[in-house]
């Protein structure tokens, strides 16, 4: 945190003056682990294995908040008889269909409900229906789509088990499957000594409880791994378990590493998403509105209100097209089939499928997975529109590129024609970034950008305006394909010297407005009627009076220690989600020390420091009857009011494409074979279909020619720069504070392997061979595992060949296999070789690759196992 | 400049005139540097704004003089960040006004070896003309017989370092164009 | 004749608290904000792009382009069990392993030897108390560079002139903080009134010892020191040679407030004639 996220370090400094403890874990030793009172290193890719150990302490040690898990999560809840665990099946989960490789999440279930066709993880129920492709459901990334909730349960009551001992009750579950996560069993995965584990459960548990809270902090260190989610999942379990969500000092954060990643979630650039986590909708023979709502809509909660946020978002974007008559332009979206995500893009570029490429400020050439193929893909388009600052890799690989170096591709042979379109600067436009804690902020336009430089809203709705004006001329404007860009609403007022759209009226376009025209203030106004219009349901209210509520500037030192009045957060100006948690069951503050909100008797209403994340004026002691549905069916004492029932999932019983609980899989390219299981990788990771020549895989664990690749290699950020390097790399000022590539490896590993200090080194992988400076640093710290020595590699991803300062790139290292749920590729933990010296030059440095892969007995079979 | 004010500005003169006798305090002190002002101090306007690194969100005051950025510092306002920048937001400045920026198209033509210059509005129309004609020749009527209504003929990449309204109008044109391969960081 | 000290002694016209710079190592993230907000502040130029291997400090010292510098030190102690809970992570075989980081800058010492051998005035104590090199009137002779016990100041090269940190004194006149300052995410770099700032860290010393960080000490606090104490002064947690400080720092001139009275009263005779020299070679070339 401290390296990537140094500003908001500084309330972990305070909270360490004020006697908070810090324990880092991570491979490496960072500036985190310097201002840290423990810094733990284990084995990248073993944090399940690492986090369940804690579950299972939390568990067998009995230091859960018992009262907490009786009445806030699933744990009384009693299971179906078709549930087995991965401790009856050796690693897997029932419902594992081996040949599909896809889970049937049906024996996942409660007892006592009745899945319907609509339910399940939403979409996925389609596969019940006769002709349609149920696997492209499957395949597509849904995790996304819970966002901002849960997926649904079905219909029925479940049967509950409040004395939390009967055999199939979610906590003996728990109990029984996370039974494994023994200390001895965290040292030999993760090699971390038992002794310093143990420290580390009792600093958790000492300070979470009634009186005291604890936050775990990640970035994607957890999330860019073949089961990513899971890690993420176990700290939700772990947290939940501890008493720990929806309470102040709580929960589990998410440090994002880009200015507005969260809003290109929220308003998703996303394949998969419409705004507001609303899904894309997937190919089924005469679907319309009413059958997506019916089976994309949860039958409790805040999700049971869909056709309201869809019926508006498409009015929002087809205005007085969008009618009851025709059915509101449902028919206008595109439709999925199976995954489309970025990866896929690149295999279809290279099939030649997909013929041109907008980058609006992304660096894919060194920032995304497998660097070659993403260079590879672009050099077979028609055109590509680079949309930037400065030439960074992703516009000049046709020119310098390392295929170019290598004889790979000649520049005269490449047909793609390339445009790059200097950007505008935050400084130069106005609009929202919406931050890691869901705040959205607006920035102002200081100056006009120069020369040709735009912002991205002059560039898209000045493309948009040109290709409607070319459609519209002519047979074209009556062609049925045409509609949906000819009735889009687009008609932002402009202004300046470049014409520049108003961000203000796509701000209020966002916000939504009644059939008056005037500007709504929360969600729950929303209609489904076609009366409202909404961009983002969850951003409703981030316009409310007509006021830029994401403007708001009131200095946080006059304000309380929420500082609601600064900036506004999703949803409804809510600082802690779930927070109806930081209650009791009868709406009393857990302990005065934690307080939040609570239940006003005298005003029948919750009320508190933050905004209740509740209905308003629903008593504790409400209890919904059996037949209620929407939010009439939130409980008095169901905080989690995204869920479909209410409650926290220590348990999934749907949402989730690979089991609903945790398990340890070794990452796609491991020196070691999974402890735990006979099943090594994650069973329903996505793999399969990027076999390519270009993304080869590597023997893992036991099997012959994985000691080719001996070393476990990270990769990650350093402070002096960002991402892949486009805002960094190119200015003299960060350059010169890390002016070389480099890795990081110990003094025992440079011994073994002949490494000089600030000497060069190769690093390989089954993919790439690159090479950078070496720093033999005590930093990085030889571990032992399963009873030998393991030696990891840390490699900073922001280098290419561009800018002030350059360097190979770490990426092209890496593979695509990616996690099943959201579809996210794993760079976190990978296998390698490093030998001394420089990688040859041309030719040779592919040869050196295709060496290594003899050695290993690489075939496109490696690696592609269940 | 009056004789008189000639002689005054000697720092001797000055040594033997006021109580600095060593000359090494106000008597050495140049005109120039009686004169520093900081140029926040001066700024036309100090324009609020966030800083676009990483997703803390810390808050920015942007100081503008004669239409021009000048300085770049932490608002103390924020209760996210007090004032406070990293070295990646503290070089704001830089990234904004530095030398790596490029102001112009720029143009590379099929099988072309070198950067070719493009007036903007020429590179507008071409482009409108590709995604033209790439969503034309990816168009998927249907799949397997069922409806589509989609192209895969071009795809975007990007959206995390922008604007949720850029976001927005992105996501809204692209997906009326029938674009599905529509993707950003947050992926990655 | 009194000693021309910092603070309003050396004949400041309007009297002004000391003001000085008090950098708590024990709590730098090493993030470098301050060199970067420094430079763009004072527009100093980048100083090379060298890889030097010395942990993450690749600045390696304070220079003409570099006037806030991160030190690194990668460490290896004797494993202290009282350290276990309350001082820096990191306990391993063979001791305890820990990662220094302190964030250095010009002193601003009460007696500045570079604004005692200045021949030209370019040097000068501020109101502030603070020693400031004036680039319009800086003539390049480098008698400042040797004299620095603390090899602060430095000669740019392609222009001659000596250039080191002004504590950004065009700010501190608009009761500003200076750049450095303002940006540090950690409060690891505390600017203000020098008394204050003494009394603040010596409060955290104690705080320090208390938690059983017993190597935790105040360097450039002492104004009985050799240079009279620094208007810049820090908290460390090992010695001063761990971060590249000298132990015992002594003003250089320390004999030369004699001298300099004769050469006050042969200045005031010379008079005109080495006034006007002095500032046409000032000039800015």
């Amino acid at each position: 945190m401290a390296e990537c996220h140094p500003v908001g370090f500084q309330w972990v400094m305070e909270a360490k003056a004020r006697g908070a403890k810090i324990v880092h874990i991570d491979p490496r030793f960072t500036r985190t682990s310097a201002l840290a009172d423990l810094h733990v290193p284990l084995r990248a890719g073993t944090d399940i294995a690492f986090l369940g150990g804690i579950v299972h302490y939390v568990l067998s040690q009995e230091k859960y908040f018992r009262e907490y898990v009786l009445n806030y999560t699933n744990a009384a809840t009693i299971l179906t008889q078709d549930y087995a665990d991965t401790e009856d099946l050796d690693g897997v989960f029932a419902g594992l269909d081996t040949e599909h490789r896809v889970y049937d999440y049906r024996a996942w279930q409660y007892e006592g409900m009745e899945v319907q066709a609509a339910s399940g993880e939403r979409d996925l129920a389609y596969d019940d229906r006769p002709g349609d492709a149920g696997a492209s459901v499957r395949q597509a990334a849904r995790g996304e789509a819970h966002g901002s909730g849960g997926a649904d349960v079905g219909t029925g009551t479940p049967r509950r088990d409040e004395t939390l001992t009967h055999p199939r009750c979610v906590f003996q579950v728990l109990k029984h499957h996370f039974a494994r996560y023994t200390p001895e069993l965290v040292e030999q995965v993760c090699g971390v000594p038992a002794d310093v584990f143990g420290r580390v459960c009792e600093l958790l548990t000492e300070n979470s409880g009634r009186d005291r809270t604890s936050a775990l902090v990640y970035s994607v260190g957890w999330t860019q791994h073949t089961v990513g989610v899971q890690y993420v999942r176990t700290a939700s379990i772990l947290q939940t378990l501890l008493g720990n969500i929806g309470r102040p000092g709580g929960g589990i954060l998410a440090l994002r590493g880009h200015a507005s990643i969260q809003g290109s979630t929220d308003i998703p650039t996303l394949f998969d998403l419409l705004p507001g986590y609303i899904p894309m909708p997937h190919a089924h023979s005469s679907e319309d509105l009413e059958s997506f709502v019916q089976a994309e809509s949860v039958r409790s909660g805040f999700w049971a209100n869909m056709r309201a946020y869809t019926v508006s978002l498409l009015k929002a974007w087809w205005g007085e097209a969008a009618t009851a008559e025709t059915d509101f332009c449902f028919d206008y979206l595109p439709r999925l089939t199976g995954s489309h995500s970025t990866y896929e893009t690149v295999l279809a570029q290279l099939a030649g499928d997909c013929k041109g490429y907008f980058l609006l400020g992304e660096n894919p050439a060194v920032g995304s997975a497998n660097g070659r193929m993403q260079r590879l893909a672009m050099a077979n388009l028609d055109w590509l529109v680079v949309r930037d600052f400065s030439l960074i890799e992703s516009a000049t690989w046709w020119l310098d590129g390392p295929e170019i170096e290598s004889g790979e591709l000649r520049t005269e042979d490449i047909r793609t024609e390339v445009f790059f379109m200097p950007a505008a600067a935050h400084t130069e436009k106005s609009g929202s970034f919406t931050n890691t804690q869901r705040m959205l902020q607006w920035h102002h336009t200081a100056v006009e950008p120069a020369g040709d430089a735009r912002s991205e809203l002059w560039f898209t709705y000045h493309l948009g305006r040109k290709i409607r004006e070319k459609l519209g001329r002519g047979p074209g404007s009556a062609d049925e394909m045409n509609r949906p860009v000819l009735d889009l609403t687009w008609d932002y007022p402009t202004s300046g010297r470049t014409a520049e759209p108003d961000s203000e009226a796509v701000l209020a376009e966002i916000n939504g407005w009644d059939a008056d025209g005037k500007p709504l203030s929360a969600y729950t106004q929303l209609a489904g009627d076609g009366s409202t219009a909404c961009g983002c349901w969850i951003y409703c209210g981030c316009y409310a009076d007509g006021v830029n509520q994401a403007a708001r500037r009131k200095p946080g030192r006059e304000q309380s220690w929420v500082a609601p009045e600064w900036g506004w957060a999703w949803p409804a100006n809510r600082r802690v989600l779930y927070n109806r948690a930081s209650a009791d069951p009868d709406g009393k503050p857990w302990s005065e020390r934690k307080a939040l909100i609570w239940w006003d008797q005298d005003t029948g209403s919750w009320t508190g420091h933050d905004i209740p994340d509740f209905v308003p004026d629903r008593a504790p002691s409400y209890r919904p009857p059996d037949d209620a549905t929407g939010v009439d069916a939130i409980s008095g004492i169901d905080p989690f009011i995204m869920q479909a029932d209410g409650k926290a999932w220590l348990f999934a019983p749907a949402g989730l494409t690979d089991g609903p609980l945790p398990t340890h899989y070794e990452p796609q390219d491991s020196p070691f074979r999974n402890l735990l299981y006979g099943q090594q990788r994650n069973p329903v990771r996505q793999v399969t279909v990027f076999r390519n020549k270009h993304n080869r895989l590597q023997p893992s664990g036991d099997e012959p020619g994985s000691d080719v690749f001996p070393y476990v290699t990270t990769t990650y950020r350093l402070t002096e720069h960002h991402t892949a390097g486009g805002m960094s790399r190119f200015l003299p000022y960060l350059s010169e504070l890390q002016p070389e590539f480099f890795c990081e490896v110990s003094p025992q590993l440079a011994a073994e392997r002949g490494l000089e200090h600030l000497g060069w080194a190769t690093i390989v992988s089954a993919r790439a061979a690159i090479e950078a400076r070496v720093l033999v640093t005590e930093r990085i710290r030889p571990l032992t595992v399963q009873g030998r020595t393991l030696h990891q590699v840390g490699l900073p991803y922001h280098w290419g060949s561009n800018g002030c300062t350059t360097g190979d790139s770490a990426n092209d290292l890496t593979a695509l296999s990616l996690d099943p749920n959201v579809h996210i590729q794993e760079v976190k933990a990978f296998a390698c070789d490093i030998r001394p010296g420089r990688r040859p030059r041309g030719p040779a440095r592919l040869e050196l690759v295709r060496q290594y892969q003899a050695r290993a007995g690489i075939t496109d079979q490696t690696g592609m196992g269940l | 400049m009056s004789v008189r004010t000639w002689i005054e500005s000697w720092p001797a003169y000055r040594q033997l005139t006021t109580a600095d006798r060593t000359g090494r305090g106000p008597a050495a002190k140049s005109a120039a540097t009686a004169r520093l002002t900081p140029r926040i101090a001066t700024a036309d306007q100090v324009v609020k704004s966030v800083c676009p690194y990483c997703a803390v969100g810390c808050g920015q005051n942007v100081y503008v003089s004669n239409d021009r950025v000048t300085q770049i510092e932490g608002d103390p306002d924020s209760p996210v960040s007090r004032g406070r920048l990293c070295p990646k937001g503290s070089a704001s400045l830089q990234l904004t006004t530095g030398d790596a920026r490029l102001h112009r198209v720029l143009y590379r033509s099929p099988g072309g070896t070198r950067w070719e210059s493009l007036d903007l509005e020429t590179a507008m129309d071409m482009i409108a003309d590709r995604v033209i004609e790439a969503r034309r020749q990816g168009w998927q009527w249907d799949v397997d017989g069922v409806r589509t209504r989609r192209t895969l003929g071009f795809a975007s990449l990007g959206g995390a370092t922008l604007d949720n309204e850029e976001n927005y109008l992105i996501k809204k044109l692209f997906t009326a164009l029938g674009a599905i391969q529509v993707e950003n960081q947050a992926r990655i | 004749m009194s000693d021309p000290e910092a603070t309003a002694s050396s004949g400041q016209a309007e009297q002004q608290p000391r003001l000085g710079f008090f950098t708590d190592t024990s709590v730098c993230i090493g993030c470098k904000a301050c060199e970067v907000a420094c430079k763009e502040w004072n527009h100093v130029p980048e100083d090379g792009l060298l890889l030097t291997g010395m942990s993450y400090d690749n600045s390696v010292g304070l220079g003409a382009d570099t006037w806030r510098h991160v030190a690194f030190i990668e460490q290896r102690r004797p494993a202290r069990t009282v350290l276990a809970e309350n001082g820096p992570a990191g306990t391993g075989d063979g001791g305890e392993f820990r990662w220094l980081m302190s964030s250095d800058v010009c002193k601003h010492c009460t007696h500045a030897a570079c604004l005692d051998v200045c021949p030209t005035g370019a040097l000068f104590r501020t109101e502030f108390g603070t020693v400031v090199v004036q680039e319009d009137v800086c003539n390049g002779c480098g008698y400042c560079i040797p004299a620095c016990p603390y090899g602060v100041i430095d000669q740019r090269k392609d222009d001659g002139r000596a250039w080191k940190c002004t504590m950004c004194y065009d700010r501190l006149g608009a009761g500003l903080e200076p750049a450095c300052a303002k940006a540090c995410p950690t409060e690891s770099i505390q600017f203000g009134p020098l008394d204050e700032l003494r009394e603040r860290a010596a409060g955290r010393l104690a705080d320090l010892h208390e938690a059983g960080v017993s190597d935790a000490r105040l360097y450039g606090a002492d104004p009985g020191d050799g240079v009279g104490g620094d208007g810049a002064f820090f908290l460390l947690l090992d010695e001063p040679e761990v971060y590249g400080l000298p132990p015992d720092p002594v003003v250089t001139t320390r004999d030369l407030p004699s001298i300099w009275r004769h050469a006050a009263a042969a200045a005031a005779m010379l008079a005109a004639g080495a006034a006007a020299a002095f500032a046409a070679s000032g000039r800015r070339r």
